[in-house]
């Protein structure tokens, strides 16, 4: 039983804080990004409580404030963006392309220490008095007004996105560079795809970010006027900034949560996947019209009606790619061998909130219903939608689907079962009832509402509750696996792919020799379209 | 899951991709060939580090230009909006100063590029070391001129924040150039610094003697990140420095 | 008004139905697409369920047709929502000439309302029913956003310039008013209430309070206090420009580019003197930062309208078609 393999070749903390292996990396921010999703998780909680009645009896405002902020930084910042391509993409790269590590293992060591750290600032900030800013910092409020620990919490986003920009970095050079003999592009697994177009949008997204975070920090310390209208700035000019990559980000989230679901899809019926090139291509398609549709966020804010025509015609045409993926899997299904293992109902329900999630965007893609629909609770919906019913629905798919193969262990599949169960009848209940009160008018980051509002926030709070539970459950069959769990065989689903061809756990090195591939990696049958050498 | 399934199912390809046995002729590099002391074990050879190191360089590169990019942008936005402030500001910059500045880095780049070669065409560590040497004084006179700038900036208190003091006409657009000024060129000068930082680590593998036609990526790479640090102060200097000198010059 | 739970909003405003219309049908699509995926999961993964543990699917590799299908169809829906979306965000941008028009400035966390004869509202808003009201809004500190739901309508109100909002209320009766950008800690108190009134009982509410003087009004008498009046005189010979009939016209500025006097640019020439000054004058105009307040400001601006607004309707002031809802910043031209 006892074969070497990454988890038990070499032992003590030192063996794990100084590791280079990708492997090991991987579960380190496996671990501090669990810590962020359950402190964030923690934050919405106390929101959702705070929401139950309408007169604000939980929270005093200001403190019910900084539990917004503080979601969403430490939601978007330190769980959504590098929570996929961070742990499964930092595992299962270099495995899928058939390399021993990634391009640079030091920099992807330093890139976690820099996450860390960059968390750290965060949680000083949230521990000595928080911030009230909202996630957006947006000016002139963060700069001028804000009486909070703006700064810290800005340089805890600024220092994280470098650990974003060397995973990118990363993940791109050893995408080009280390695939082994014959896996050539349209060869690799549609989550290495996925995760290559993510990678273009943290490195040409992210600096940005910092250079803007930096000069609100330049305004709000040495009082440059670069933003605040005081001082002969231009508030708006921060939200373009600000959106050029924060839209972008959305991307980021989601881009990588459709691979996984590509992965899971062709596993559970499989089937090679139906399109893949399609499917390839529109995930570069949203990476790069992406980033020609962030003035989508600002219909209101008096930009010029052109630019909105312009910014609202290209977030349509990113509607389609993203269409078009859904048709796909839609399709894949289609006479496929379907089995509703855990992982797949995580896929299905990717899937149904993907898709309304989606559509929903494109009401507010709309510039005549954007007016009305603008910093309401329709939009907080909206994109729960995408990031949790899309992207969170994506990582547990992921982790439900390749935990055999990290830990080498088999988790109890109902229980497996019964939390995908409740995560999407308590996603649903809490999040449907804020379209209506949305376009009912409520607007978002309210502390108090009027009463009428009430019957859908107690829904929402209910849902939360359901989905709390539903978030917990699998931190005690995933922790109970690891100690009590049958071993995992290299191939556990009967799944194609590299992944599953060296044992579980993966080796070290990975591979003892360097594979030489022959054919599309998700091949369950042969084909004349597809030639086997 | 218990029930799950222990092996691949039987109907279908037998095997996905074939792994195959140790011996095979992808895999002869690496026994045929001994191993290079600085090859690091996840790659296959010499070349495949080689342009990996490269590429992750250039992609860098693009992440440094997003990250100017944003102050560009913001340059652009507000020269824009105060175009007569900004020629009045501008004006106050010593061109001079900064033309000799642009010759030292255009010269620095020079001297990197000579010093990729000697490391490429394994001449000896004298020339090696003297061509970083030269470089990073170079870089040194740069960040020198650029001390005497500020220092003289500081002196008017032309610095931005509450001190600030403008006794042109546009005292407001003015303090909006010069945020611009300090943040653009305080951060390229930072870029500086670090470039320097580097190659004195370079030097000093340099004079161990470690650098060679087979491996000088290390001594390329910084070579790409000393070019591109140059061609960004070719787009500071005109942007900060010349245009609209015609008015109110001095 | 406000009793029960509304599964949906009023339509109080003229603006109200179409913007529901086409709420409407992205509902329609919505579910047509959610159902239609939906339903083909749940049938597929029934029908093709696995029946034996070796099985596997079907080599199916992809159909362009149908991949050009549902690239074409979704693309075409979408389009159709863009060009409605369009449409309805232009009719909603431009306010009608003739628009009653009320200033409107937004501070940490209250609205300060003050009608063109003057009367004054803190967080509350009384207009009448059937006539085109436009709001000129302007912030003191930080963002807002002017939204009242059952108008369907909003605009973020931001320090430094001057958005622009109007509706058409055609329901009399009390609606929500709601701060929707984010402000600070009072975010959710900066709210109140839009009173529609029939026509007839607006006029008496107007007559009913203790009207202040009209903005024009207490504009005139700030450009004299201020001395405004000694540079800006009612002839060419001033030190500035003469502001007679100015409002609305494009002039030429020292340096080249041209720009149209319009809310943006007299404010920024009151706050920011030198950023623009018309050519074939000195920049020796001193600034009113901090001397003037958001709302004196709007009085300023309303007394230099004035001035240029005889025997013209109120409310006519020429909208520059880049900036249909709000007069952001002024729009700089090359020569």
């Amino acid at each position: 039983m006892d074969t070497l393999n990454y988890i038990n070749n070499g032992h003590g903390l030192a063996s794990w804080l100084l590791t280079k292996d990708h492997k090991r990396i991987a579960l380190l921010y496996l671990v501090s990004i669990t810590f962020f999703f359950f402190l964030g998780g923690l934050f919405a909680f106390m929101i959702r409580l705070e929401l139950l009645t309408p007169a604000g009896d939980v929270l005093t405002a200001e403190n019910y404030n900084k539990m917004f902020t503080m979601h969403g930084v430490v939601m978007v910042f330190f769980f959504l963006i590098p929570s996929i391509p961070a742990v499964l993409g930092n595992f299962l790269i270099p495995i899928m392309i058939g390399a021993k590590d990634l391009a640079f293992p030091r920099l992807n060591l330093i890139s976690w220490y820099i996450y860390v750290l960059g968390g750290i600032f965060t949680l000083v900030a949230a521990l000595s008095g928080g911030v009230d800013t909202g996630w957006t910092f947006y000016t002139p409020y963060s700069t001028a007004a804000a009486n909070s620990h703006v700064i810290t919490a800005a340089l805890g986003v600024f220092i994280t996105g470098f650990s974003s920009i060397l995973t990118g970095l990363n993940f791109i050079v050893t995408i080009h560079r280390m695939r082994a003999p014959g896996l050539t592009w349209f060869r690799l697994p549609l989550f290495v795809w996925a995760h290559y177009a993510t990678s273009l949008v943290m490195i040409l997204g992210t600096p940005v970010i910092a250079i803007t975070v930096l000069l609100v920090a330049a305004e709000r310390v040495l009082h440059m006027g670069i933003f605040d209208p005081a001082l002969g700035g231009d508030p708006v000019l921060f939200q373009h900034l600000f959106w050029f990559y924060s839209h972008p980000a959305v991307y980021i989230m989601i881009l990588p949560a459709m691979g996984v679901i590509s992965e899971i899809v062709q596993a559970f019926a499989r089937k090679n996947v139906f399109g893949y090139s399609f499917i390839a291509f529109s995930s570069l398609a949203i990476a790069i019209i992406g980033f020609l549709v962030w003035g989508h966020h600002i219909f209101v804010a008096g930009q010029s009606v052109y630019a909105g025509m312009l910014f609202s015609i290209i977030s349509y045409i990113v509607a389609v790619p993203s269409a078009i993926k859904v048709f796909n899997w839609t399709a894949t299904i289609y006479r496929g061998s379907i089995s509703l293992d855990s992982p797949m109902l995580y896929a299905f329900g990717f899937l149904g909130l993907f898709t309304i999630g989606g559509l929903t965007g494109l009401f507010l893609a709309a510039m005549g219903l954007d007016i009305h629909m603008h910093d309401t609770y329709f939009v907080v919906a909206h994109f729960h939608y995408i990031m949790v019913g899309g992207a969170i629905m994506g990582y547990l798919g992921g982790l439900h689907y390749w935990w055999p193969k990290i830990t080498g262990k088999l988790y109890s599949e109902p229980a497996a079962k019964l939390a995908a169960g409740l995560v999407f009848i308590g996603f649903n209940l809490t999040f449907f009832p804020q379209f209506l009160v949305g376009y009912l008018g409520m607007p978002r980051r309210y502390h108090m509402y009027p009463p009428e509002f009430q019957v859908f926030n107690v829904m929402s709070t209910l849902g939360a509750t359901i989905l709390s539970v539903g978030y917990l459950l699998p931190m005690f069959y995933f922790v109970h696996s690891i100690f009590r769990g049958k071993p995992s065989p290299a191939d556990p689903w009967g799944a194609k792919g590299l992944e599953w061809e060296v044992p579980s756990p993966p080796p070290t090195e990975n591979f003892a020799v360097t594979p030489i591939v022959t054919h599309g990696t998700h091949q369950y049958a042969p084909s004349k379209e597809v030639g086997v050498v | 899951m218990s029930d799950g399934y222990p092996q691949a199912p039987s109907v279908g390809l037998p095997g996905r991709v074939s792994i195959q046995a140790p011996g095979n002729p992808h895999d002869e590099q690496s026994s045929a060939h001994p191993h290079h002391p600085k090859l690091q074990h996840h790659f296959d050879d010499m070349g495949q580090q080689a342009e990996a190191s490269t590429l992750g360089m250039w992609v860098f590169l693009v992440t440094e230009i997003m990250f100017f990019g944003g102050l560009f942008l913001a340059y652009l936005v507000y020269r824009t909006q105060n175009p007569m402030a900004f020629q009045e500001a501008s004006a106050h910059l010593s061109w001079k100063l900064g033309a000799f500045n642009t010759a030292v880095l255009i010269f620095s780049s020079l001297t990197m590029a000579l010093a990729v070669r000697s490391a490429q065409t394994s001449e000896s560590r004298g020339t090696q070391v003297f061509w970083l040497v030269t470089t990073m004084i170079l870089g040194a006179t740069f960040l020198g001129v650029k001390v005497i700038e500020y220092s003289e900036k500081f002196a008017h208190n032309n610095v931005p924040g509450p001190n600030f003091v403008w006794d042109g006409q546009y005292p407001a657009g003015a303090e909006i150039f010069y945020s611009l000024y300090f943040c653009m060129t305080g951060l390229h000068a930072l870029h500086m610094v670090i470039g320097l930082g580097i190659m004195t680590v370079i030097a000093i593998m340099a004079w161990r003697r470690q650098f060679n036609t087979e491996y000088f990526t290390p001594v390329e790479i910084t070579g790409l990140y000393w070019h591109f640090v140059d061609i960004v102060w070719i787009f500071l200097f005109p942007l900060l420095y010349l245009i609209g000198r015609h008015y109110g010059g001095h | 008004m406000f009793t029960n739970f509304p599964f949906f909003p009023q339509q109080a405003s003229a603006q109200a139905g179409q913007v529901d219309a086409i709420y409407f049908f992205m509902v329609a699509v919505t579910a047509f697409f959610s159902i239609l995926i939906a339903g083909l999961v749940v049938y597929f993964a029934f029908k093709y369920r696995r029946r034996h543990r070796d099985e596997i699917g079907h080599a199916i590799h992809g159909s362009l047709a149908l991949e050009l299908l549902w690239t074409v169809i979704p693309f075409f829906i979408t389009m159709v929502m863009f060009v409605w979306g369009a449409k309805v965000f232009f009719d909603m941008y431009r306010p009608p000439a003739g628009a009653m028009e009320i200033h409107v400035v937004g501070k940490q966390w209250m609205w300060k309302v003050q009608h063109m004869d003057g009367r004054r509202e803190i967080n509350e808003l009384h207009v009448p029913v059937g006539r085109p009201v436009k709001l000129i809004m302007g912030s003191e500190d930080v963002l807002h956003s002017y939204y009242i739901p059952d108008f369907r309508v909003k605009a973020d109100v931001i320090p430094g310039r001057y958005n622009v909002l109007w509706f058409t209320a055609t329901r009399p009766g009390n609606y929500h008013l709601f701060c929707a950008e984010y402000c600070g800690t009072k975010h959710s108190g900066m709210i109140g209430t839009v009173t529609a009134m029939e026509p007839a009982d607006f006029q008496a509410w107007l007559s009913g309070g203790r009207a202040d003087e009209s903005p024009v009004a207490a504009g005139e008498k700030l450009f004299a206090d201020l001395t405004c009046n000694t540079c800006h005189l009612t002839d060419t010979q001033g030190r500035g420009p003469m502001l007679t009939n100015l409002f609305g016209k494009q002039v030429e500025l020292q340096g080249g580019g041209t720009v149209t006097v319009d809310e943006a640019y007299i404010r920024e020439s009151i706050v920011l003197p030198q950023a623009k000054v018309v050519a074939g004058f000195q920049p020796l105009m001193p600034t009113f930062q901090g001397l003037v307040t958001e709302e004196q400001l709007l009085q300023l601006i309303a007394y230099v309208r004035s001035l240029s607004q005889q025997g013209e309707a109120p409310g006519a002031a020429p909208q520059s078609p880049t900036m249909p809802q709000s007069s952001s910043r002024p729009v700089v031209e090359k020569k």
